[in-house]
């Protein structure tokens, strides 16, 4: 077995592990902003769904099952989309882009929508759609999808924010060679409101991949 | 029939939330699924659970249900013979 070549070295990793902020999106109360800047800004008093709809509509994605998504799906979807287009990532890359996200309630928005349809037993309706959102990751499921994302994926929930638990798991799978670019944030949904933030921790990236600067982006996004 | 053709189309596109179709995007001969309207097992789930709320029609058959909804004409002839409601 001299000078045989070890399976592991096939695989097309960087040399270099160490991670910076590439670029960064966030959608809250009607305003898109990318990379610092107001893209999108709409009227507040529209209902999630309007607004979701009239981005959609506005960015031309042409992706029909943004529509059968539900809420949580349809944020996740939006910031991602919007986010990837303004980076290029090469089909050979997003088999090493790995995906960390994270919220506080969970699918909780969707569970209690399914569980509203399964109360009575007099209208005892359980639907399908809704029941295959029953789950936080389902919407990085879409994102991975339409973006033919291969990497590790794995949903967090937290009380808050958690920008060092980020930064510390997005450096361990770049340091152990399970990804060479990391898609991260934060993406939650309730009665109350929307937020999400997700930024892409990559090689190319400029800014530092530190918890300041994560925490920083967010607060100001 | 026409109604009940009509009817149809309008529940499939609010329950499977078709928002870029209307009625008059929909042929009774469109297929369904496949190259048709496009729809997918999950909706097919939901087709299934909006003719027992709707019409009181229950199917339990797979291969049934895969017959009759073919097309808006196929449907609409078994909801006409088969409805309770």
């Amino acid at each position: 077995m001299v000078g045989a070549t070890p399976l592991y070295s096939l695989k097309k990793f960087h040399v270099s592990t160490k991670l910076n902020i590439q670029a960064w999106c966030s959608v809250k109360n009607g305003t898109v902003s990318c990379n610092g800047k107001k893209i999108v800004s709409t009227d507040n008093e529209q209902t999630f769904s309007e607004f979701a709809k009239q981005i959609y509509k506005e960015q031309q994605w042409e992706y029909p099952k943004f529509y059968k998504m539900d809420r949580l799906s349809k944020l996740t979807f939006m910031t991602a989309e919007i986010l990837l287009n303004e980076v290029t990532i090469s089909s050979e890359e997003k088999e090493q882009l790995a995906v960390v996200f994270s919220n506080k309630s969970a699918s909780l928005d969707t569970d209690r929508n399914y569980q509203n349809s399964i109360n009575s037993i007099e209208n005892f309706y359980p639907s399908p759609a809704v029941f295959v959102y029953t789950l936080p990751n389902i919407g990085m499921g879409e994102v991975c999808i339409r973006h033919k994302i291969q990497g590790e994926n794995a949903f967090f929930v937290f009380d808050d924010f958690n920008p060092l638990f980020l930064k510390q798991y997005a450096e361990s799978l770049a340091q152990n060679n399970k990804a060479t670019q990391v898609l991260c944030g934060w993406t939650e949904i309730d009665e109350k409101g929307y937020k999400s933030f997700l930024y892409l921790a990559s090689p190319n990236g400029t800014l530092p991949h530190t918890e300041e600067t994560i925490t920083k982006l967010y607060t100001q996004s | 029939m026409d109604a009940l053709k009509k009817e149809l189309k309008e529940n499939i596109i609010e329950q499977l939330n078709l928002e870029e179709f209307t009625v008059e995007d929909i042929d009774n001969d469109d297929a369904l699924f496949g190259d048709g309207l496009g729809l997918d097992s999950i909706d097919a789930l939901e087709l299934i659970v909006m003719l027992d709320k709707d019409y009181g029609i229950k199917l339990t058959d797979p291969e049934k249900s895969k017959e009759i909804f073919q097309s808006i004409n196929v449907l609409a002839e078994y909801v006409a013979t088969h409805r309770v409601k």
